[in-house]
């Protein structure tokens, strides 16, 4: 029998965190989220792309051309965090079959397409003048190349289901599956020899010139912050659709968009 | 266990078995992916022989040779060379000294024809002045071992 928001509110009230898994209780949270959050990616972007473009120096190998590094890399590092996050709230609500958990994960993947998407895309372009080529069958392009395919594969096999639930264990699958893939990208450039060059910036260092790194840091901050917003829009439209009919809800007059 | 810590269980019991299958399939293919043969490989005839495979090393420096669009250099990895042949254009990042990729077929002559070569640039930003001071100061450093001898 399904429970009553009220009784299962009343079942985590011991503990707080467990009240924000109800649809209802994240709802406003969720806006304010993505408030804060559009405002900082605003801020950042404009701060981290004047930095980019204006304040840092040209590259002493490849000119002006790897000022693509600051949308190319942040859009490649959220690619693969967005998808481990998504892995982890499918993995979550296979286990404790919470409706919020799936809600976030399919907020998250259209973001994390979109993410891996333009990781590929500016890539390609930055290929060409630097390497000679758009494309090559490498270990990290390819890798990368399959991470959009999963989400693909993830957001076509949640939608071909009728019934959400079975929708979102079937798919949930291709995520948890699918994670393996992430750490292959990250280190396909040390495990294989690849066209690809290394990783510039390591936890506790870097081979990047620090108003560069400045740069690139501030723009990483600003897509986490931009992928955060859309996602937290994302999961309101979610919870509006699926708890359509719940009582808190009601004829859904009385949601603030 | 309650239901839910059970399939939390098995949940994290199947990644877990699913990632040290993967691990297990990228070993055994960990050649396979590899995107160029080293010279040290193909000196040792680990790269296959009268099919088309890439080299990759460093442009060795006073190596490169043009006439025309003809160009010949040779690859290292500081320890053996394959001396590569190319016709056409190389593209802007090809240096004495930096990465390269070439694809085509070795030789009987030990020559490899290169179809298509292209750079592999390494993972360092910095403004050229900073370059100019490491290479200054490598040069320098150059310098004085060259009178310790």
């Amino acid at each position: 029998m399904a429970r009553t928001e009220q009784q299962s509110n009343d079942r985590f009230a011991g503990r707080w965190f467990w009240r924000f898994a109800s649809p209802a209780q994240f709802y406003p949270v969720a806006g304010m989220i993505e408030k804060i959050c559009w405002g900082l990616a605003l801020v950042l972007a404009a701060v981290g792309l004047y930095i980019g473009f204006f304040r840092a120096p040209t590259d002493a190998t490849q000119g002006e051309v790897y000022r693509v590094i600051y949308i190319h890399v942040p859009a490649a590092w959220m690619a693969m965090i967005v998808y481990l996050a998504m892995a982890f709230w499918c993995a979550i609500g296979l286990a404790f079959g919470t409706r919020l958990s799936f809600m976030m994960s399919h907020a998250l993947a259209p973001t994390g397409a979109i993410m891996a998407a333009v990781a590929l895309w500016t890539g390609a372009l930055w290929g060409r003048p630097t390497w000679g080529t758009y494309w090559v069958w490498d270990a990290r392009l390819t890798s990368t190349l399959i991470l959009l395919f999963l989400y693909i594969g993830y957001i076509a096999l949640a939608a071909a289901f009728d019934d959400k639930k079975k929708g979102d264990r079937a798919s949930a699958l291709i995520a948890l599956v699918g994670a393996v893939n992430v750490p292959i990208i990250y280190f396909s450039v040390q495990w294989w020899n690849t066209l690809h060059q290394g990783a510039s910036v390591r936890p506790g260092s870097s081979s990047m010139a620090t108003v560069m790194l400045t740069a690139m840091m501030i723009m990483t901050f600003a897509f986490w912050a931009y992928c955060v917003a859309v996602a937290m829009n994302r999961v309101r439209t979610q919870i509006i659709e699926r708890e359509r009919g719940a009582q808190w809800l009601g004829s859904g007059k009385g949601i603030k968009p | 266990m309650t239901l839910k810590q059970k399939r939390l269980v098995l949940i994290v019991g199947a990644v877990l078995l699913l990632s040290a299958a993967t691990a297990l399939v990228l070993f055994a293919l960990r050649d396979n992916l590899a995107f160029f043969y080293t010279p040290t490989q193909v000196k040792a005839n680990e790269a296959p022989q009268g099919r088309t495979f890439r080299v990759g090393g460093l442009v060795e420096a006073g190596s490169v040779k043009r006439t025309g669009l003809d160009v010949s250099f040779r690859v290292t990895d500081t320890s053996q060379i394959v001396p590569v042949t190319y016709t056409g254009i190389l593209p802007d990042l090809f240096k004495e000294g930096k990465g390269v990729v070439a694809q085509g077929t070795l030789g009987t002559d030990g020559v490899f024809r290169a179809k298509e070569v292209l750079a592999k640039h390494d993972e360092n930003y910095m403004p050229p002045e900073a370059q100019s001071a490491i290479d200054k100061a490598k040069q320098a450093q150059e310098r004085s071992y060259k009178t310790l001898k």
